[in-house]
């Protein structure tokens, strides 16, 4: 039977916040879907036009190419300074920073936490897939404890290479942030419990409550040498023993 | 014509502020002016040492190899900077603390217990005043009541008009002792 | 302008950022600038402008990157050890063509140092401190008023190129007081708009701010952009003071503190005959290499004094390029030589 296209009803289209650029992504990896995500959010809380976007350096180097936003490539670690910076210059707009593991957790750590510790009003979006993707998989700050990478060929050995650090975790100690949660991706419900969190993070930062973080349990499988099907039951079945699903700080 | 003086002691004894005042009265009366200090950790304890340069013309360098004057508030001072002075300057020497005379013949030196006659001014912090008092009298540099005027509107702007009195008392007993 | 004041340089340059408009001030606590930093953390609140006493110098300029990015005027300060930290800061502002602020109150080094003025980062000023093949605007004060006068231009400087202008000061200069007469405040209003800003993009196309392409043809041609810039930079921005030159046999080429204190030593060696001039870059990048070629046709020496072990030496032989002899005194490690000292320099340079 030949399809009625006229008479077609339109029930998932790209949102609007989104330029329509084409991903730079692996396949299977779940960037897109958490940018994605963002755009919906943008469409529905109408801020795309006073928003404005950081880029970081990573695999999501190239994320000011897909929101219809102003955006900044910023340097390796220093998203959340210079989120800083935007903020403090215009309150009125709605800052964001996208950030790794190996920006956010570790290069950037200082900028990170200190952000977070001063309360500034901004939404952080932590992408923790525990590589570093772009790079070639080397070992991450989140890696985990006998996970091989191209910089821990044997697995990482605690006693050379420390443990995976929990830095959502170490926020939370902070008095100041508004909101601090970790989701995941690997099936519907989290997905949609990642959408509820990436909106209430942007919501607060439009009602003025402060500082947000959402980590999202990311895969990788180039380096994880995995199927996209397979990462996501390791995020499952693994990586959430290790890092826990949840809200840690919600102050609104 | 360009002067200078060099005012040292020990950190607390209030030459940075001596010196500032100087300055000020300085510009004050329409003179050039150029205020250096020593900085840094020294300040929290050690010596300290400020460089004030007046001149009815643009000044050049605020850093004098052979200044016109000295006030030595202690002993490390007058033995640091006395052989710096140029002939015929001028040396105000703290008898309170300095136990020994300069040892040039070609400066012009003034002898006076600085303590004592801050003590007798009502209070012994005012050290630095009766200093800058003598100083004022012995090198006829700014006018006493130029001085006067500028300390008061220094310490006023700085929430400390209650001290004004006294220490335009201790200036005063410098500059009349001198 | 106003009334005369007995001001600080640090008290200055912070207090001409604020007229000049400076909306965004970030920093971190280092001698000898400090009284920079307090100043601004008293009156930038008081006028509903931002003050952040950063987590690092990297967060600093980190935060001066993101408020260029808006449009604003910033700025930030620091001293050596400090500014070595913003370097990649410094090769982003440059890189993303962005305005900006940055003042080096500059200490002895390297390292750790100490806190005693010196000369010694007119390399990483001049020459490109981070990476990449960029410049900065290089701005030499030499007296108190002068470093008031130069932050003013710096921001101007900032807003017509596109570029991070630094202020290479000293901690002479920083910590000395001397009058000044303080510039009547820009009325921010006249400033010209930044339509490239990332302000939001209402009715607009999305403004990216990036100093980055994958493609080396791309890369390529945003470098050669920056480098038409610089080229427009050299023709219309040299700035430079010459003094006492006009029948000299001998110059001196300094800058900042030192040439203030050759001033002393001008009139000193006059007095004793020897004729003797200064010759005073303000623009340290860009250099003044043809006024000072031109100059050194008609004198014998061109005596360079420095705190440093001879960093703008190199630049003046550039100039000189063999018309005149080129001696060198400088000094390190905080010692900042005495108009004595340069006067026998000069000696063993008369005839």
């Amino acid at each position: 039977m030949p399809t009625d296209i006229a008479n077609m009803v339109k029930v998932f289209e790209r949102p609007a916040s989104l330029t329509g650029a084409r991903f730079t992504y692996c396949p299977g990896c779940s960037h897109g879907v958490i940018t994605r995500i963002i755009g919906q959010t943008l469409d529905e809380l109408g801020i795309a036009e006073r928003t404005i976007g950081l880029a970081p350096v990573g695999c999501s180097v190239f994320a000011y190419l897909w929101y219809k936003c102003d955006a900044l490539q910023v340097a390796h670690g220093r998203a959340s300074a210079v989120a800083t910076g935007v903020k403090r210059a215009r309150p009125e707009s709605i800052v964001f920073s996208y950030q790794g593991d190996g920006d956010f957790a570790s290069i950037g750590t200082a900028e990170s936490i200190h952000a977070a510790n001063r309360g500034e009003n901004i939404t952080v979006i932590f992408v923790n897939n525990q590589i570093y993707g772009m790079t070639g998989g080397e070992l991450a700050p989140t890696t985990l404890v006998d996970q091989k990478t191209s910089t821990t060929p044997d697995g990482r050995d605690p006693t050379l290479f420390g443990y995976p650090i929990r830095f959502s975790e170490v926020i939370a100690q902070l008095d100041a942030p508004a909101y601090i949660t970790r989701q995941a991706l690997y099936d519907t419900k989290r997905i949609n419990d990642t959408t509820a969190a990436i909106k209430k993070a942007f919501e607060y930062q439009v009602e003025g409550k402060g500082y947000s973080l959402v980590e999202i349990l990311s895969t990788c499988p180039t380096n994880w040498r995995m199927t996209p099907l397979q990462s996501n039951e390791h995020v499952e079945n693994v990586v959430t023993e290790v890092f826990p699903l949840g809200d840690l700080i919600d102050r609104g | 014509m360009e002067r200078s003086v060099i005012i040292a002691g020990f950190g607390g004894q209030g030459v940075i502020l001596a010196g500032k005042i100087l300055a000020q009265a300085g510009m004050d009366d329409g003179l050039e002016v150029t205020w250096l200090p020593s900085y840094g950790p020294e300040m929290r304890g050690g010596t300290a040492n400020c460089t004030v340069v007046l001149s009815d013309e643009p000044v050049g360098s605020p850093i004098v190899d052979q200044p016109t004057g000295l006030i030595a508030m202690n002993r490390p001072s007058l033995d640091k900077f006395e052989a710096m002075l140029a002939t015929d300057g001028v040396v105000v020497v703290n008898s309170s603390l300095v136990d020994r005379t300069a040892d040039r013949d070609d400066v012009r030196a003034t002898y006076l217990p600085f303590n004592d006659l801050a003590a007798s001014a009502g209070n012994p912090r005012t050290i630095n005043m009766v200093a800058l008092g003598a100083y004022l009298k012995a090198s006829g540099v700014v006018p006493l009541e130029t001085a006067k005027r500028a300390m008061s509107r220094m310490l006023e702007e700085s929430g400390k008009s209650k001290l004004i009195d006294v220490n335009c008392k201790a200036i005063e007993e410098g500059y009349n002792a001198a | 302008m106003g009334e005369r004041l007995l001001l600080r340089g640090n008290e200055v340059i912070a207090e001409a950022a604020i007229r000049a408009g400076c909306e965004c001030y970030f920093a971190y606590p280092i001698t000898p600038q400090a009284e920079l930093l307090e100043h601004m953390a008293r009156h930038m609140p008081r006028l509903g402008r931002t003050f952040v006493q950063a987590e690092s110098e990297i967060g600093a300029i980190s935060m001066v990157y993101g408020a260029a990015s808006t449009g604003v005027r910033t700025m930030t300060s620091s001293s050596s050890p400090g500014i070595s930290l913003k370097q990649e800061g410094i090769s982003y502002l440059a890189g993303s063509n962005l305005p900006a602020v940055i003042v080096n109150v500059v200490r002895g080094g390297p390292g750790l140092g100490n806190i005693a003025p010196s000369q010694c980062d007119y390399f990483q000023a001049t020459k490109g401190g981070g990476h990449g093949d960029y410049r900065m605007i290089v701005l030499g004060p030499s007296t108190v008023p002068e470093a008031g006068e130069l932050t003013i231009l710096a921001f101007d400087l900032a807003d017509k190129y596109r570029i991070p202008v630094m202020i290479l000061a000293d901690g002479l200069l920083g910590q000395m007081m001397e009058p000044v007469e303080l510039p009547e405040p820009v009325d921010l209003e006249s400033l010209p708009a930044k339509d490239w800003a990332a302000t939001g993009a209402e009715g607009r196309d999305p403004n990216i701010i990036l100093s980055f392409d994958l493609g080396p043809e791309n890369l390529k041609q945003m470098n050669l952009v920056l480098q038409e810039k610089y080229r427009e930079i050299v023709n219309n921005e040299v700035r430079y003071e010459e003094s006492d030159s006009q029948d000299a046999d001998i110059v001196i080429a300094a800058h900042g503190t030192i040439a203030r204190i050759a001033k002393s030593v001008v009139r000193m060696a006059r007095a004793e005959g020897i004729k003797l001039g200064l010759f005073r870059p303000i623009t340290l990048w860009p250099y003044p290499y043809e006024p000072l070629r031109a100059l050194a046709d008609r004198v014998d020496t061109v005596l360079t004094v420095e705190m440093s072990a001879g960093q703008m030496w190199e630049d003046v032989r550039l100039a000189v390029a063999e018309r005149a002899k080129t001696p060198f005194y400088g000094e390190m490690g905080g010692v900042v030589p005495t108009p004595l000292t340069i006067l026998n320099e000069v000696r063993k340079h008369a005839n």
